[in-house]
């Protein structure tokens, strides 16, 4: 794609076109054929092949169109002064995005006979949410690539559910205890690893993301293996339970009113809503003392770090310890929310989703990882009723989402200080491939 | 004068490989002194060992009486030893003024703003330049930045590494003439690293000549650019 468009005549543009959308069409037709054009039917006595041209043919035609579509938008677009453009709009979009996606998440459990479902579907995204956020603070904004996040999403919900099961630990006396028995975790993560960049640093994680998933599947005696932990308690409400029984000591009981489902999971969502706020407000805070500016230089540049008097060490141990410690918050919930927990919640796919929420919604920007997490956890739970193709768009989505925003939803920066007018600053517009 | 650095009998290793070989050096207060020597002669690496990084294996590094041979990196940065590294290491997606914030982690927040003014003074192109993001300046002025980012800690030694590094003949001028006027109007101690040994011993009124990880000579500015065997070496074929 070249940045300069070219004035050319109408009959250059229409050959240029033909012979772009014939060679997509060619393309096309050489992935459909054994995609689309051919079936295995089963039979009584075995499989036997069916053709399928006209699907096929639908198929390639589909392909070229979309192709002629992308390449006139694609011209379209003035290519000069672009980024910068953009860049204003998000910053003037992201004014009015920030309180609307607020209220609308203060709201939901609120809205008038909406079902269990969205509010269940809410507390699972606003965990990611969390989840993202706590990362963000370790990817985002120190630049220490860490896929072993579930790690640390493992030591707060079994911290939680070990000392309910053996010592009858209620959930808000677990949950500062969860992030800091996460935050130590973060530390002993952070030593081994404080010489480590890049490459090295994400095997080293993902490594200790499984150790610690292997180490609880083992300790048989202690955390019941692959067999998990039951009865985990559900948090309280100033003492009232939530049971369905209703009567004295529960929720319903207490206020006069039906016991329901709904307001258990109610209760959950602005728990893990105000834990996710307090997340983000820790992290923005940070951003703007010594410390996160600290993060932010080392993810730049380390070097130029020390020769400046930054205590290195200190600072990767601070980044690794406080994104832990988020991520031990949201484990102690997962864990009081599921009432069970097993070794299989803590796969490493769950690192990797939340690394996708970072990456997808833009490093370093909090807005873009909350956008990002709806895309990834919302999205293709909403979608479920397209079933097997559920997959196949979210896949598009992404392949889309690379082409038009290949840094992110979010991909600017505000300086965490500024003389005079403050100056949102679009990645777009500096070269890629330093620091 | 008094002494501010010196060096005896320093070596440094990159694993098996001696990078240098017993350096003895001094830097008297108020003096710019710079070192030249050819592509890998050991004149970055003889920088960063006084930075600590790579800890020099033997000798002796004496910094205003103390010995900072040991010292971590980051110690040694906070003992107001300010170093503009190789290739000058900006933070790209840093504003201008974080990244001469973060170059401030030794001063008072009240000497901060005093710092600064006297920055935009040195370069006011900066000033100009103040919220954009540094990865966005071009050569020259990312190299203001960053020797003004190695200033902002009110250094009594600075430690500029090839500041000329990539850079048009009319900005070299500008930021040399910039370093002579730190030295004779703050009384700014300056070591300066130089390929461009023309430009480097016009303005240092001392240098050393580094050969292979060893020091082969010694001398005033003037008089080094004036012997034969550094015209032949170093200042052939123009400057």
């Amino acid at each position: 794609m070249s940045d300069a468009v070219p004035a050319v005549s109408g009959r250059d543009t229409l050959i240029r076109y033909l012979r772009d959308a014939g060679g997509v069409g060619i393309l096309a037709l050489a992935i459909f054929v054994p995609f689309i054009g051919l079936r295995l039917h089963g039979h009584m006595n075995g499989l036997a092949l069916g053709y399928r041209p006209k699907l096929l043919a639908i198929g390639v035609v589909l392909a070229v169109l979309a192709r002629v579509l992308v390449l006139i938008w694609q011209d379209r677009r003035v290519h000069q002064g672009r980024a910068a453009w953009r860049a204003a709009r998000i910053a003037s979009a992201g004014k009015y995005v920030t309180p609307l996606l607020l209220g609308f998440a203060v709201l939901l459990p609120l809205v008038p006979g909406i079902a269990n479902f969205y509010i269940d579907l809410g507390v699972l995204v606003m965990t990611y949410v969390m989840l993202g956020w706590g990362l963000n603070i370790v990817v985002g904004l120190a630049g220490l690539l860490d896929l072993g996040y579930v790690a640390f999403y493992a030591v707060g919900a079994y911290s939680f559910a070990l000392l309910a099961h053996y010592y009858h630990f209620t959930f808000w006396e677990c949950l500062p205890l969860s992030g800091l028995f996460a935050a130590l975790w973060g530390v002993c993560l952070g030593f081994p690893v404080l010489r480590l960049r890049g490459d090295y640093l994400a095997i080293v994680t993902l490594a200790f993301g499984e150790i610690i998933r292997l180490v609880i599947t083992n300790w048989i005696s202690l955390t019941g293996g692959p067999n998990g932990i039951y009865n985990i308690p559900h948090p309280t409400f100033f003492g009232l339970n939530f049971n369905l029984g209703g009567g004295a000591g529960t929720f319903s009981g207490f206020f006069g009113i039906d016991p329901d489902p709904k307001q258990l999971t109610t209760y959950l969502y602005y728990i893990i809503f105000f834990l996710a706020l307090l997340t983000n407000w820790v992290t923005l805070r940070l951003r703007r003392l010594p410390m996160g500016r600290a993060w932010e230089a080392l993810r730049e540049d380390e070097i130029a770090c020390r020769s400046l008097g930054i205590n290195v060490r200190n600072t990767k141990l601070t980044a690794f310890a406080i994104g832990a410690m988020f991520g031990g918050f949201a484990g102690c919930f997962f864990a009081t929310r599921q009432n069970f927990i097993s070794p299989d919640s803590f796969t490493f796919i769950e690192s990797a989703t939340v690394l996708a929420i970072v990456v997808l919604g833009g490093a370093g920007s909090q807005l873009g990882v909350a956008l990002a997490a709806v895309v990834m956890i919302g999205i293709p739970a909403l979608l479920q009723d397209l079933s097997i193709y559920r997959m196949l768009f979210f896949g598009l989505a992404l392949v889309i989402m690379m082409v038009v925003r290949p840094r992110g939803f979010v991909s600017t920066r505000t300086p965490s200080i500024a003389l005079g007018r403050r100056k949102l600053i679009s990645s777009e517009l500096i070269s890629e491939g330093h620091g | 004068m008094s002494t501010m650095l010196s060096l005896s009998g320093v070596t440094a290793f990159y694993g098996q490989i001696q990078a240098l070989r017993g350096i003895d050096l001094t830097v008297e207060k108020g003096e710019i002194v710079t070192l030249i020597g050819a592509n890998g002669a050991g004149k970055s690496t003889l920088m960063m060992t006084i930075c600590g990084n790579p800890r020099a294996r033997t000798g002796s590094i004496i910094y205003q009486g103390e010995d900072i041979t040991q010292c971590a990196m980051h110690d040694i940065a906070r003992k107001r030893i300010a170093h503009a590294p190789e290739g000058r290491r900006i933070f790209p997606r840093m504003s201008v003024e974080e990244n001469l914030l973060m170059g401030a982690q030794v001063v008072k927040f009240a000497d901060y703003d005093k710092q600064l003014a006297l920055m935009f003074d040195l370069f006011p192109r900066l000033k100009e330049r103040i919220n954009q993001r540094g990865g966005t300046l071009s050569g020259g002025e990312q190299q203001m930045l960053a020797i003004a980012r190695a200033l902002m800690s009110k250094p009594d030694l600075l430690m500029l590494d090839e500041p000329s590094l990539g850079l048009a003949p009319l900005v070299v001028k500008q930021i040399f003439g910039a370093i002579r006027q730190l030295n004779r109007e703050l009384g700014l101690t300056v070591l300066l690293v130089e390929q461009n040994a023309y430009q480097a011993l016009r303005l240092a009124h001392r240098g050393y000549v580094l050969v292979n990880g060893a020091i082969t000579m010694q001398g005033g500015g003037a008089e080094l650019l004036a012997r034969p065997e550094i015209k032949a070496a170093y200042l052939e074929g123009g400057h």
